[in-house]
């Protein structure tokens, strides 16, 4: 079948061999699940949003510090992607925001202020989880406009979005029609009329920014911790009905996740401001620097590390 | 073989027809982006192939810049170009256009290069001139693979095309991202069947057209009315 000379043939069952031999070096199991059997490792898992890479980075960094290993799973998904893994206990430890993820537990409105909220998410939690020590940083869904679109319409707030008389596009993932806050609750609740929804796939980044401010849209979701807000003159619209549950950071965890392990990450957590969390997101905006950096020296300012 | 079953379902649900979002729309707007960037593909890339097959030279620069472009991740290129130009259609199509100029330029050379050279000496010796040439000898021949470089072309775009929803574009991305976003599989599924099916269409029309663009001299040769046995037999 090979007709290729005999010292060819030698070489390439020489490369091959070693090839075979190479790969039996290797000690890790490529089809193994992601559970692991050692009591001391926990799971660290993000949303595909890099603010919340960080956050988890944070934890991650603070829990290896603390002696624990740390399996990160990062970048996962959307809500509806990720949160079957949570409850079933295949990932120990998750920063999520707390009125948004009430929101999706529950059936019901939820309304109320950042402690009520709180309360009521760490009973909508399924056995098996629970909610530690909330930070005082947030990062809320907001609806955002230009600020001269602001000052055109005198718009304050959301119900001041009727005094708009040009159409608005609202622009965003396509999750966000079919959202509690989305198009359709402005159109309900403040009689505003939403010309068209226009998808743009990157949950408030680059892209939506920048059609935001080319007025290709109007009104567009961006996370209220978002640096771009203050970069690019745009104005979240206040929402004093509450539209928008407060969204506090907080580490929703698994119960192999012990006393030590909360006592860290509560520490974290105390230390986090607002302030804090949108300068960690303009580093990794602005200035590009991976979640691991500003991690380590947001852990290092604040003697965490 | 039930997530199938309901994607099927989904489809064929009356209440997802219609209006700027229904399938229907959604595949308009599909077909429309791919014709328009296979369009402007080939007026990019036709005359180019024609130059490099007719004269011969450049082939090798050219040839080894479309097999790089080939490996450019469209995505990304998209996400580039919509950083710089903004949400909307333009991004896609150029980025589209980029995936399908290599296959047309391909067919374009190709289809030149396939041409008999001593078909196109008897044309010299003939008389003609280098443009009655290109005209009359060399596309003529060269057409059956230009469409075929068009048909791969076409099949690639479409099956690319669902990107452009994630700037805005429309097509039947939107069915494939929502689905994805939200979890919402069966949709997803079914947007991606839409798709197989629209790819499937168009391969049946172009493999028709491959066929049909033969000219009428080369299928006359080919046909199998050619006596290749004498009329009478040799032996008494």
């Amino acid at each position: 079948m090979f007709t290729a000379g005999r010292g060819r043939l030698v070489t390439l069952g020489a490369v091959v061999v070693g090839a075979l031999a190479l790969s039996g070096c290797a000690s890790s199991d490529p089809l193994s699940s992601g559970g692991s059997e050692d009591s001391e490792t926990l799971i660290v898992g993000s949303q595909a949003y890099y603010s919340n890479e960080i956050i988890a980075e944070i934890y991650s960094q603070a829990l290896e510090n603390g002696g624990f290993t740390v399996d990160r799973q990062f970048l996962i998904g959307q809500r509806e992607v990720y949160l079957p893994d949570i409850e079933s206990g295949a990932i120990d430890v998750f920063p999520e925001y707390t009125g948004s993820l009430l929101t999706a537990l529950s059936d019901g409105d939820p309304s109320g202020t950042s402690e009520e909220i709180y309360t009521q998410l760490e009973e909508a939690l399924p056995d098996g989880l629970s909610v530690l020590d909330q930070a005082e940083a947030s990062d809320q869904d907001s609806w955002t406009v230009t600020q001269a679109f602001a000052d055109k319409y005198s718009l304050t707030d959301l119900a001041s979005l009727t005094n708009v008389t040009e159409p608005i596009t609202v622009g965003g993932n396509s999750e966000l029609q079919t959202r509690p806050y989305g198009p359709d609750a402005l159109a309900e609740k403040y009689g505003v009329t939403i010309a068209g929804f226009t998808a743009v796939q990157d949950s408030g980044g680059p892209l939506t920014v920048k059609a935001l401010v080319d007025n290709q849209i109007q009104l567009a979701n961006i996370y209220t911790a978002d640096p771009n807000i203050q970069t690019n003159d745009l104005v979240a619209l206040e929402d004093p009905d509450g539209l928008f549950l407060p969204a506090n950071v907080v580490p929703v965890v698994s119960d192999k996740v012990n006393d030590d392990a909360a006592e860290i990450l509560n520490g974290v957590s105390a230390a986090l401001t607002l302030e804090d969390l949108v300068s960690l997101n303009a580093e990794s905006v602005n200035d590009q620097r991976s979640a691991g950096d500003i991690a380590t020296d947001w852990l290092t300012a604040n003697d965490l590390l | 073989m039930n997530l199938f079953a309901d994607a099927i379902a989904w489809i064929f649900d009356s209440a997802h027809w219609g209006g700027p979002n229904g399938i229907d729309s959604r595949i308009i707007e599909h077909i429309a982006i791919s014709l328009l960037v296979v369009g402007i593909a080939t007026v990019i890339a036709v005359p180019i192939g024609y130059l490099i097959g007719h004269t011969g030279k450049g082939r090798g620069i050219v040839v080894a810049l479309a097999g790089a472009v080939r490996a450019l991740p469209t995505l990304g290129l998209l996400i580039l170009l919509a950083l710089n130009l903004g949400i909307g259609l333009q991004a896609p199509i150029i980025a589209l256009v980029v995936l399908a100029v290599p296959s047309i330029l391909a067919g374009a050379y190709a289809g030149f290069d396939a041409v008999d050279r001593r078909i196109i000496d008897a044309a010299r010796a003939v008389g003609m001139t280098e443009m009655q040439i290109v005209f009359k000898v060399e596309i003529p021949l060269g057409l059956p693979l230009l469409m075929g470089g068009m048909r791969s072309a076409v099949l690639q775009v479409i099956a690319t095309a669902t990107l452009a929803d994630y700037v805005g574009g429309g097509g039947l991305g939107s069915f494939i991202f929502l689905g994805l976003q939200t979890g919402d599989y069966s949709q997803m599924l079914a947007g991606s069947i839409v798709v197989v099916v629209l790819a499937i269409i168009f391969e049946i029309i172009f493999s028709t057209l491959q066929r049909l663009v033969v000219p009428a001299g080369v299928t006359a040769t080919q046909s199998p009315r050619v006596r290749t046995r004498p009329v009478r037999s040799r032996t008494a």
